[in-house]
């Protein structure tokens, strides 16, 4: 009985947390990925995209709030999302056309791609905190819990409970959709196709045909969805703030650098790693130990091996070590 | 108009405009001479730290993002070169936690070592994993309760190790140097990385810097600050309260408050700008030098030089060592200044973005480039929000009052200050992609 309560305590304070976790930094990471792949330089304007994309998606489902349509259960933010990919789709492609397409035509070097790409960040971030200010806002509606603490043990009849929040839920859920869409267009469509051939070999891609201002475009827009996406479930599961926002850029590059820049699939991976390495390190591990040990044996302090506040180290210091082993991260990434 | 009459100008510029900020209250100026000196003291710091990261950029091509951890840590040295030395706090737990952090170093030092001389393969994965766990709890046996112990003596105002008690302006090249030292850790370890992947290190490392600085409170008293440092120059109420003072500001016609106030601002000013004469000397000297001709071989053509017999992991050591230095005296000045340290402003917009901002718009590569720039730039990051919310104003006129939108302009006309950055930036990469001042 006291191994099922470990099981449920572990499940509860570090399983699903860390799978709702993991599964916002793999989408953002992918995106990130996406531009370094194709566009060859590292995004620092992510974070920021992802905030704008949020943004937009909240003034819709605030919209949606005041006509009086709801999704029932779920949250009414996601039947604004797809407002929110267009409007970030929009955007995007309007920063390409008036700032990156020029430094594409001059085959600027990478370093100057990543300095453009600070001046869009502090653009974008002082544009969210203006339409909507640098405050924190509440969006969710609908139910908040898929099970709830209390539920669980009245059904199972063990000490230790387990609570899943729909958003949570629906966090996992999405994730493996978009997933699942982004590789098969990758694998299987013709655009996905000519997107991986100009990643792999930019030279080879355009001697046969391939039109890389599409392919840029395609990827901006497939980027634009993902950050959107990503951005509105941190900001259902957690809380929408734009400075958060911009602090996420860092765990989001650890999971896309310790999986490899450039690699999808070192992405997710990366993803997971760097959001299961934070919660088990910060977390507390008394209570699992106290149902898991024999009697007796349970410990004195909170068996914590580095406080909550270390959480944003915790993902460099892993991000590091994994450098210092393989230094263009676990899946082979690219270095331009 | 020649070159250098060009780049004067632009200086002059510059001055004339912390000049009227003090002398009108025109448009956007404030007409206090309190504020124009404000602007220029942390002008002159942000000039020595785009100095820095000017070296390091604009003479070797380094992309370091981690600004914010060597200006934090010149803003730790303050605390520990000048705080008094808390007796207490060292007889209570203060060496165990030296103890405890030497442990730690020959942990680190063994598994380098390890890595370093035992054959590739399983065997080394187990020695090492073995060395670090036991090391890890070793460690914490030993530095937990001796933090708990310190931290627990009179935490309303210490809680900490204290410093040293030496004079404050000592402090200002011992920042230099434990930024050199962190630097130095830091470049033997990250130093190999390409481009993007240095640049997301060194982000990743200022930040576990502030986290260090935010969470030891026996080392920075963490997020409860550390208020009340000494300082190099007088207080004001002292000065208030001296006839000799008073009377010599009152022949000049000045109010004792508001001279006091200037005097010790103006102190504060001439001391920076001596800091900072001295460094640019020594960073135009250096650019000069076959030193300085090597590090921009290096810059344009890494492979060349390396095949020219020069050691290009060497010299990127030593011109980040260096770099950061310069940025953890800024530090310093800038902990100095405040008289306090507050780890939890430590912002990488702020601390290390937006001096990126200044090295690129004053003309990297350019040391007069990077002085003009972080004046220039600082200026328009205070003097943004004044000029923004006039805009709005001018704006709005036409609204009706009380009308929400343009409540709403005003009231987010202050947010304008990160878009203008982002602008400015966008606009000299664009149309003048060397700078305002560009490399010669």
């Amino acid at each position: 009985m006291d191994l099922l309560n470990a099981l449920v305590a572990l499940t509860n304070f570090v399983i699903v947390p860390g799978l709702a976790y993991g599964s916002q930094l793999a989408l953002g990471a992918l995106g990130v990925t996406l531009i370094y792949g194709i566009l060859r330089f590292s995004n620092f304007a992510h974070g920021d995209t992802m905030a704008f994309g949020a943004m937009v998606t909240i003034l819709v489902t605030w919209a949606f709030q005041s006509m009086g349509i709801s999704f029932g259960v779920l949250p009414t933010a996601l039947l604004a999302l797809p407002f929110g990919i267009l409007g970030t789709i929009g955007l995007v492609l309007l920063t390409d056309r008036t700032v990156y397409r020029f430094y594409r035509q001059q085959k600027a070097k990478p370093v100057i791609f990543v300095m453009v790409s600070l001046g869009v960040m502090f653009m974008l971030n002082g544009i969210v905190r203006f339409i909507i200010g640098p405050g924190d806002q509440r969006f969710a509606d609908g139910e908040r819990f898929i099970i709830t603490a209390r539920t669980f043990k009245q059904m199972t009849g063990l000490d230790e409970g387990l609570a899943v929040k729909t958003t949570q839920g629906i966090t996992v859920i999405t994730a493996i959709i978009v997933v699942a869409a982004l590789f098969w267009f990758l694998n299987k469509t013709r655009t996905g196709k000519s997107m991986r051939a100009y990643s792999d070999n930019e030279d080879l891609a355009l001697l046969s045909g391939i039109n890389p201002e599409r392919v840029v475009m395609y990827t901006w827009m497939i980027v634009a969805a993902l950050a959107t996406i990503a951005g509105v479930l941190y900001g259902l599961d957690k809380s929408f703030k734009p400075f958060t926002y911009f602090q996420l850029l860092l765990p989001i590059f650890a999971s896309a650098i310790v999986g490899g820049l450039g690699n999808p699939l070192g992405a997710i991976a990366g993803g997971f790693i760097i959001a299961f390495s934070e919660v088990t390190i910060t977390y507390a591990w008394k209570k699992v130990l106290t149902y898991g040990l024999p009697d007796g044996l349970s410990p004195d302090g909170l068996v914590q091996l580095l406080s909550t506040d270390y959480k944003f180290a915790v993902s460099f210091a892993i991000l590091i070590v994994v450098l210092l082993f393989k230094p263009t991260g676990l899946f082979k990434g690219k270095a331009v | 108009m020649t070159e250098t009459m060009k780049h004067t100008l632009l200086f002059v510029f510059v001055g004339v405009m912390i000049l009227l900020e003090g002398m009108t209250d025109f448009l956007f100026f404030s007409g206090s001479w309190n504020s124009a000196l404000v602007i220029l003291n942390m002008g002159l710091i942000s000039a020595i730290m785009a100095i820095g990261v000017n070296i390091q950029w604009g003479f070797a091509g380094l992309f370091n993002v981690g600004i914010m951890g060597f200006t934090a840590l010149g803003g730790l040295a303050v605390v520990l070169t000048s705080t008094p030395v808390i007796p207490a706090a060292w007889s209570s737990g203060g060496v165990s936690i030296l103890i405890a952090l030497v442990m730690g170093a020959m942990t680190v030092a063994a598994g380098v070592m390890i890595t370093k001389f035992m054959a590739p393969g399983k065997l080394r994965m187990l020695v090492l994993a073995g060395i670090m766990i036991v090391g890890f709890f070793v460690y914490r046996a030993i530095f937990d309760p001796a933090v708990g112990s310190v931290e627990a003596i009179n935490p309303a105002l210490q809680g900490n190790i204290g410093g040293l008690g030496l004079p404050v302006l000592l402090s200002w090249p011992a920042g230099g140097l434990l930024a050199a030292g962190a630097a130095w850790l830091i470049g033997k370890t990250a130093l190999g990385l390409r481009s993007d992947y240095l640049a997301i290190a060194t982000l990743g490392i200022a930040e576990i810097i502030i986290a260090v600085l935010k969470n030891e409170d026996w080392l920075s008293r963490g997020v409860k600050n550390v208020v009340g440092l000494p300082r190099p120059l007088p207080y004001e109420v002292d000065l208030q309260n001296d006839p000799g003072f008073v009377e010599s500001a009152a022949g000049l016609g000045l109010d004792p408050v508001l001279a006091s106030t200037i005097y010790v601002k103006a102190g504060y000013a001439l001391m920076f700008t001596v800091v900072l004469l001295a460094l640019l000397w020594m960073a135009q000297m250096a650019l000069k030098s076959p030193w300085g001709r090597m590090m921009r071989a290096i810059r344009d053509n890494e492979t060349a030089a390396e095949a020219m017999g020069k050691d290009v992991t060497r010299r990127h050591l030593q011109i980040f060592v260096l770099g950061s230095a310069i940025c953890g005296i800024a530090g310093a000045m800038m902990t100095t200044l405040d008289s306090q340290l507050t780890p939890g402003t430590y912002n990488p917009l702020r601390f290390t973005f937006l001096i990126w901002v200044m090295v690129i718009v004053g003309g990297s590569g350019n040391n007069f480039g990077a002085v003009l720039g972080g004046m220039l730039i600082w200026f328009f990051w205070i003097k943004v929000e004044p000029m923004g919310i006039l805009l709005m104003e001018v704006v709005t006129s036409g609204m009706a009052e009380g009308s929400a939108l343009k409540a709403h302009l005003v009231e987010s006309a202050s947010h304008m200050r990160l878009f203008t950055m982002g602008l400015i930036l966008l606009l000299v990469l664009r149309f003048s992609p060397r700078g305002l001042i560009p490399e010669k």
